[in-house]
């Protein structure tokens, strides 16, 4: 199943990465495994801090890790990083632009900094700039432009030299909808046509609507991987959301949760005190529904809503790391330290 | 938002035609270079005052001992004529010191990160950009400061003594650059640069020979002075001034002996030398 077998395209081994010395050491990534399927568009999911962004400052050989193995389109990263450079496009999550320069100047730099010829460099970024819909302001200094702006152009450098891979540090961070519809067209049609596309992320649905890979990646480990569906197949069964009233109460909740807990093929019942008291199980058919719903009412207990829905990539990340990506990013939210993280992306 | 055409944003995974190293070089370092001097044309300041202050200088300074009493300096000089071989040397040397800046710059903004990321032929051309931009721009700096000072009537080193002059500015350029290159990897960011930048710059002036003749100066001070590389840069220019350009020529009486021309220039060269190899390390580290 896993791109019919074909080796990956990005592969990391039990890649290990530490910063600083010492007691105040950071250990960022502890063993991480990944491999991406050739021709996929995969997501590396995580809240804040889990290790994203040193995975891929390590795939673009900016930063070099403690140990482990980093194999970039079959090149080793760490013995021929200049190979993987050719062969790689890195959209960073800090875009550095020069303001001075007009975003065509840039490009034209990053063309030269690639040796592309003159001609296929100019007629390269023509493309891009018609692709990406830029006409209208590349002549501008970069110093004029929204984060929007800032992101395609950003995204065309990236895809200058036609990479074999094309490595993007959350892509759509603080994007308007527009902008961000966009670059997921491109990213979708870069895989279409034959492009690996590696994009960290720590927005469920940017991931869930994106990605036909993923992984799951907490406290520099990836604890999860595989494709969404796959993910969500192997939690099994349906969610279901059951309210008797529209408010109910504890004694009331804990009452059907007796009865629900009773009937075969349902597991998880847990009560939901933020929503009304309703109950949250899991049902491992549709059949179990309807045996419910004749239960409920030979218990004569009235049923104000009975909603089923598959199991979401909120279940797949709440299963694996045993709380809701938002819980995690905000557990991190108070731990981070721009002036020390600045200096980890400071030569 | 066009439709893409069928090979547009599909990958080449077939390699570049084979060029020579020498090519993709010079195709990188111009590009870089390029980058440089666009900034420099669309936000003249730098240009501006790095003309202007050393400017200043010969005209204020100028006029503060242009009553001093003629016979005061060796060989007769008017002060004026004494003063403008070190304001061309201070000119160059100020804006070698400032190589450092841009560079500083792009590490701290992340610009540096966005070039190393690009497969270079090799990273030297990072910093061999910067030699050449700081080279053009100093040289330029210090001509726009001679044909002011000949307009004052301080006069021009003709024939081979202008090329001695350009020879000099080259090796004192050189080696601040280094300098300052070596100190923008070194320092954790451009407050720090800059306060560097800011207490070397007067007191390397005021201990050499720019101001004063060494003989003018308490022998602690001379000694100073008589091992500052700007005293070796503009005794030889003060020299080709004087329209005396021999190479073998004794320009400087030191109080450990006298250094000819070809010797201060011998001196600049090393240190120009010295201070690459001595930053090489520095920059392959942070270049790696």
């Amino acid at each position: 199943m896993q791109g019919a077998g074909a080796s990956p395209v990005i592969e990391l081994q039990d890649v290990r990465k530490r910063y600083g010395k010492g007691e105040r050491a950071v250990e960022a990534l502890r063993g991480l495994d990944l491999a991406v399927p050739p021709g996929s568009l995969y997501g590396l999911l995580g809240p804040n801090g889990a290790g994203k962004t040193t995975s891929l400052r390590i795939l673009a050989t900016l930063l070099a890790p403690c140990s482990g193995v980093v194999r970039v389109a079959g090149v080793d990263a760490l013995a021929d990083p200049r190979s993987v450079r050719e062969r790689l496009g890195y959209v960073a999550q800090e875009v550095a632009l020069d303001k001075i320069l007009t975003g065509r100047e840039l490009l034209a730099l990053q063309g030269d900094l690639y040796h592309l010829p003159r001609p296929q460099r100019d007629g390269r970024i023509a493309e891009l700039i018609a692709l990406l819909g830029m006409e209208g302001w590349i002549d501008r200094r970069c110093g004029t432009y929204s984060g929007g702006m800032r992101r395609r152009l950003d995204l065309a450098s990236g895809l200058l030299h036609r990479p074999q891979v094309l490595v993007l540090d959350e892509p759509t961070v603080g994007l308007d909808i527009e902008s961000r519809a966009a670059i997921w067209q491109v990213l979708r049609q870069l895989r279409d046509q034959g492009t690996t596309v590696l994009l960290s992320s720590h927005y469920l649905e940017e991931v869930d609507a994106l990605a036909d890979h993923l992984a799951i990646i907490e406290d520099g480990r990836v604890i999860a991987a595989g494709r969404p569906q796959e993910l969500k197949a192997a939690l099994g069964g349906d969610r279901v959301t059951l309210r008797v009233r529209e408010f109910s109460d504890e004694p009331e909740a804990l009452r059907v949760q007796q009865l629900v807990q009773g009937c075969p093929g349902v597991r998880q019942v847990v009560v939901n005190r933020a929503q009304g008291f309703s109950l949250n199980l899991v049902v491992e058919h549709d059949g179990v529904v309807e045996q419910l719903r004749r239960q409920l009412s030979e218990a004569s207990l009235p049923v104000f809503a009975l909603a089923q829905s598959r199991p979401s990539l909120d279940d797949v990340y709440l299963q694996a790391t045993g709380r809701t990506l938002m819980d995690a990013e905000l557990a991190v939210a108070g731990s981070r330290d721009p002036k020390a993280e600045r200096k980890q992306a400071m030569r | 938002m066009t439709s893409a055409a069928p090979t547009l944003l599909s990958p080449d995974a077939s390699p570049l035609p084979a060029r020579s190293a020498a090519a993709d070089l010079a195709q990188e370092t111009i590009a870089l270079c390029r980058r440089l001097f666009l900034q420099l044309l669309r936000r003249p300041s730098t240009l501006v005052a790095g003309v202007l202050q050393p400017l200043i200088w010969l005209v204020l300074f100028g006029a503060l001992f242009a009553n001093a009493p003629t016979g005061l300096l060796p060989d007769g000089l008017s002060y004026g004529r004494f003063l403008g071989a070190g304001v061309i040397v201070f000119t160059a040397f100020s804006a070698a010191l400032n190589a450092g800046l841009p560079v500083m710059f792009d590490r701290e903004f992340g610009f540096l990160n966005r070039l190393l990321v690009a497969p270079l032929r090799s990273r030297s051309s990072i910093v061999l950009a910067s030699v050449l931009y700081i080279t053009a721009l100093s040289l330029v700096q210090s001509l726009a400061i001679m044909a002011t000072a000949a307009a004052l009537g301080y006069g021009w080193p003709g024939g081979s003594g202008l090329l001695l002059v350009l020879v000099t500015l080259l090796l004192l350029v050189f080696a601040v650059t280094g300098l300052s290159l070596g100190l923008a990897f070194a320092l954790p960011g451009h407050i720090e640069l800059i306060a560097v930048i800011f207490v070397a710059n007067l007191p390397l002036l005021f201990a050499s020979t720019a101001l004063a003749p060494l003989s003018f100066m308490p022998p602690w001070l001379g000694w100073l002075a008589a091992v500052n590389p700007l005293t070796f840069a503009i005794e030889p220019i003060r020299a080709a001034y004087a329209g005396q350009f021999s190479l073998s020529a004794v320009v400087l009486q030191a109080p450990y002996g006298d250094v000819t021309a070809s010797g201060c220039l011998g001196v600049l060269a090393l240190l120009a030398v010295g201070l690459f190899l001595l930053i090489r390390p520095l920059l392959d580290r942070k270049l790696s």
